[in-house]
């Protein structure tokens, strides 16, 4: 593989998470956009061009949504590419952008992920119905949690993992998420309060959910000598790694997400890493539902098949353990705006790495892996950094 | 293309000094969080829009034969010579081997549980009368693990939520065949399949 | 290796499912959204922000300069009047029906500034609207304002 020019991220800035804002999905870009420029002190002019990526136009009820979130993306009259996977959109989008500077194509490119979710009324869920096959399976009435339902029973059903050991990943992210000062819900829960939460669709419950959100994030990112003249301390784009499996999700082993793995071993192999849990010292991996960080753990080969559950219960992923899982606080705690989740988790891994991460600062932090995952089960996106 | 001031004006930037906290440095994260009372009191300004769209979604060569057969009882697979694969829902490509698929496959109208769930809320987010099951059927006479989602009636709530359905034979259970349209309605549920293991 | 497709010969084998998207949109302004409009409510006043680096005013308002990204807190009253910068005469509605009197849509460049409004324009023939002529707001009475674009009826000519 030849890589014309290593890739370094040298600043990030988020807007904070919330169910509602008043910025226009423009101005959350721009503020998230500022505050990355700001932070690695370099202005619009020292862009040469920028990624964004934000998931569903049904969301904001407004099509060509790239388009019009434009202008608050910097990316007036400059080479500007939209991407879009899904729930995967956060970390595919610092991808898409390392491609521009990996390339040798540019030196310097902004990447922004951004969602609001709040104008789809009653709930953004709406924004959903169109995801399923018109002819199977919308005649049935579906629910959008009857998927995450049916994946989670499957996993818990193949391994024997029961609900309270799953509830044990809300508790501490939302836990985590009391350090995040974007956050959209942290609190202090505990495995009953999960537990006794609302059953919606078996077995999902309430707690068992991030929450709707809007917010944006971004990151500058650099090749390697301009980077060495912006900072003194880049974080290097070391591996990435995408794959999507086919929307016949219903012909597919739901408990074991194949897909992740692929995108895992992709990055992996960029990255020179052969033993995941021992050389990662931190990652956030992608929590919509507190089930799936522990999927998603086994489908980045952090844990075997059906033992993730047992490492959260025995503290490993604590932030003071030896593999910290989103020590951010995750989508659970922090909040779930979907094109920009990821991109929040990127964000925290840049800042895990530089030791920047204040009260959620997990020690010796030096490589560090973010994941996203989404669209009809059938994404997953790694992208690995070091310090 | 593509050299940017970036490197030529070294002197633009400020070099962030080994050791500073930049996010620390950060006080104030930007944003303006609104509550669901703003609204509603008239605190904020807003527009609103439905969309006009109304749609005609086509089912195409493969899943238009598999309503036919559905309006006639039965369930209808397509199959690759290559990799051998019997496909419910029928495609007319085979999306591993990237070519057409070969022969139409009658296949039965029982399977197996591969994974269920059970709904307490409905499409619109409101509460349900009565909790219902829904479920991937893995078909039987099509390869494995060729499931397609639809609902399960006559299974026990608590058996259900203890995990005991889990690879539960079933059998679909049809509409009177004048009540069939050729949709994936004209099976109302699936129920079990009596006297097997 | 027989690369045909089967095809469907008779199109009452075509199966199709109807529906429509289900969804309705609130929409928030913005951060500079909610001022401008509601100074557009309360005062029928037309604001703008302006970037003194780059040497623009913005309308509608802006929160941040699009060329130069900082944060723009200036706003200035920029009045209601503009030149028509192009305009087009419609003769069926949005869903394509004839409408029973045609309308005049234009681009109005507010004086001074770099934007503007797609509005209506009234008060006028057809005959008569000309690329270059000078035109003004006109306003709903205050009780029927909103905080919405359609607070302006439309643009008519200044004598």
């Amino acid at each position: 593989m030849l890589i014309k020019k290593r890739v370094a991220v040298v600043g990030a800035g988020m807007t904070l998470f919330r169910r509602r804002m008043l910025e226009t999905g423009r101005e959350m870009c721009w503020e998230a956009a500022k505050m990355a420029l700001d932070s690695a002190g370099l202005t619009l002019k020292d862009i040469d061009c920028v990624v964004l990526g934000t998931a569903p136009d049904a969301f904001d009820g407004q099509h060509m949504k790239g388009e019009y979130l434009l202008d608050g993306a910097g990316a007036w009259r400059k080479p500007y590419v939209r991407v879009y996977v899904g729930g995967g959109t956060g970390v595919f989008v610092p991808i898409a952008g390392w491609w521009h500077v990996a390339s040798g194509l540019f030196d310097t490119c902004l990447v922004i992920g951004e969602e609001k979710m709040s104008p789809c009324h009653p709930h953004p869920q709406y924004a959903f119905s169109t995801i399923w096959d018109p002819i199977l399976t919308r005649p049935l009435e579906p629910n959008l949690i009857w998927i995450f339902a049916l994946e989670m029973h499957r996993y818990m059903h193949k391994y024997g993992i029961k609900k309270e050991d799953i509830a044990l990943v809300a508790v501490k992210n939302k836990r985590n998420a009391l350090d995040h000062p974007c956050a959209q819900i942290p609190a202090k829960i505990t495995v009953e309060d999960v537990l006794n939460s609302e059953v919606l669709v078996w077995p999902v419950q309430r707690l068992d959910i991030s929450p709707v959100s809007d917010g944006a994030a971004a990151v500058v990112l650099c090749s390697e000598d301009v980077a060495k003249k912006v900072t003194d301390s880049p974080v290097w784009i070391d591996g990435v790694g995408w794959c999507l499996d086919s929307t016949y999700w219903t012909n597919r082993e739901l408990a074991y997400p194949k897909y992740v793995e692929y995108a895992a071993r992709m990055a992996y192999k960029m990255a020179g890493i052969h033993n995941p849990p021992k050389e990662i010292d931190v990652a956030e991996v992608y929590d919509p539902f507190d089930y799936k960080e522990l999927h998603h753990m086994e489908g980045l080969q952090l844990a075997r098949k059906g033992e993730a559950p047992k490492l959260t219960k025995e503290g490993v992923t604590q932030r003071d353990g030896d593999l910290p899982i989103n020590p951010s606080g995750g989508l659970l705690g922090v909040g779930n705006p979907i094109g920009a989740a990821g991109m929040m988790k990127v964000c925290e891994i840049f800042w895990q790495l530089r030791g920047e991460a204040g009260k959620r600062q997990v020690p010796d932090a030096r490589t560090g892996l973010a994941q996203a995952w989404g669209d009809l089960m059938q994404v997953g996106t790694v992208i690995i950094m070091r310090s | 293309m593509g050299r940017s001031n970036a490197s030529r004006n070294s002197n633009n930037y400020e070099i962030i000094k080994e050791g500073e906290k930049v996010s620390e440095k950060i006080k104030e994260y930007p944003g303006h969080a609104l509550k669901a009372e703003d609204f509603k009191e008239g605190k904020v300004l807003t527009t609103k829009w439905r969309p006009n769209a109304k749609y005609a979604w086509s089912a195409g060569i493969a899943v238009s034969r598999f309503l036919k057969e559905l309006k006639n009882g039965k369930i209808i697979a397509r199959k690759c010579n290559k990799c051998g694969r019997i496909m419910v829902p029928p495609r007319m490509f085979c999306e591993w081997c990237f070519k057409p698929t070969d022969e139409w496959v009658y296949v039965k109208d029982t399977g197996r549980i591969v994974t269920y769930s059970i709904s307490y809320i409905s499409a619109e987010r409101g509460r349900l009368e009565k909790p219902m099951v829904v479920a991937v059927i893995a078909i039987d006479g099509a390869s494995e693990n060729m499931g397609i989602l639809h609902k399960v009636e006559g299974v026990d709530i608590e058996e259900a939520k203890a995990g005991k359905l889990f690879g539960m034979r079933v059998k679909a259970v049809w509409k009177p065949p004048e009540e069939r349209e050729g949709a994936i309605t004209d099976i109302m549920y699936f129920k079990p399949l009596e006297g097997e293991g | 290796m027989n690369m045909s497709i089967e095809k469907i010969r008779d199109p009452r084998d075509i199966k199709h499912r109807f529906g429509d998207m289900e969804a309705d949109y609130i929409y928030t302004l913005g951060v500079a959204g909610e001022r401008f409009f509601r100074e557009i409510k309360e005062n029928a006043k037309i604001f703008g922000t302006k970037c003194t680096k780059c040497n623009i005013i913005y309308v509608p308002p802006r929160m941040y300069c699009e060329r130069c990204f900082e944060e723009l807190k200036d706003w200035i009253e920029v009045g209601s009047k503009g030149t028509v910068h192009t305009f087009t005469i419609a003769y069926v509605d949005e869903n394509g029906n004839r409408l029973e009197k045609p309308e005049i849509w234009a681009f109005i460049k507010i004086h001074g500034t770099e934007g503007g409004f797609i509005h209506k324009l009234g008060e006028v023939d057809i005959e008569d609207v000309c690329i270059g002529m000078e035109v003004e707001a006109v306003f709903k009475e205050k009780e029927q304002r909103t905080g919405s674009i359609t607070d302006i009826l439309y643009f008519k000519p200044v004598k």
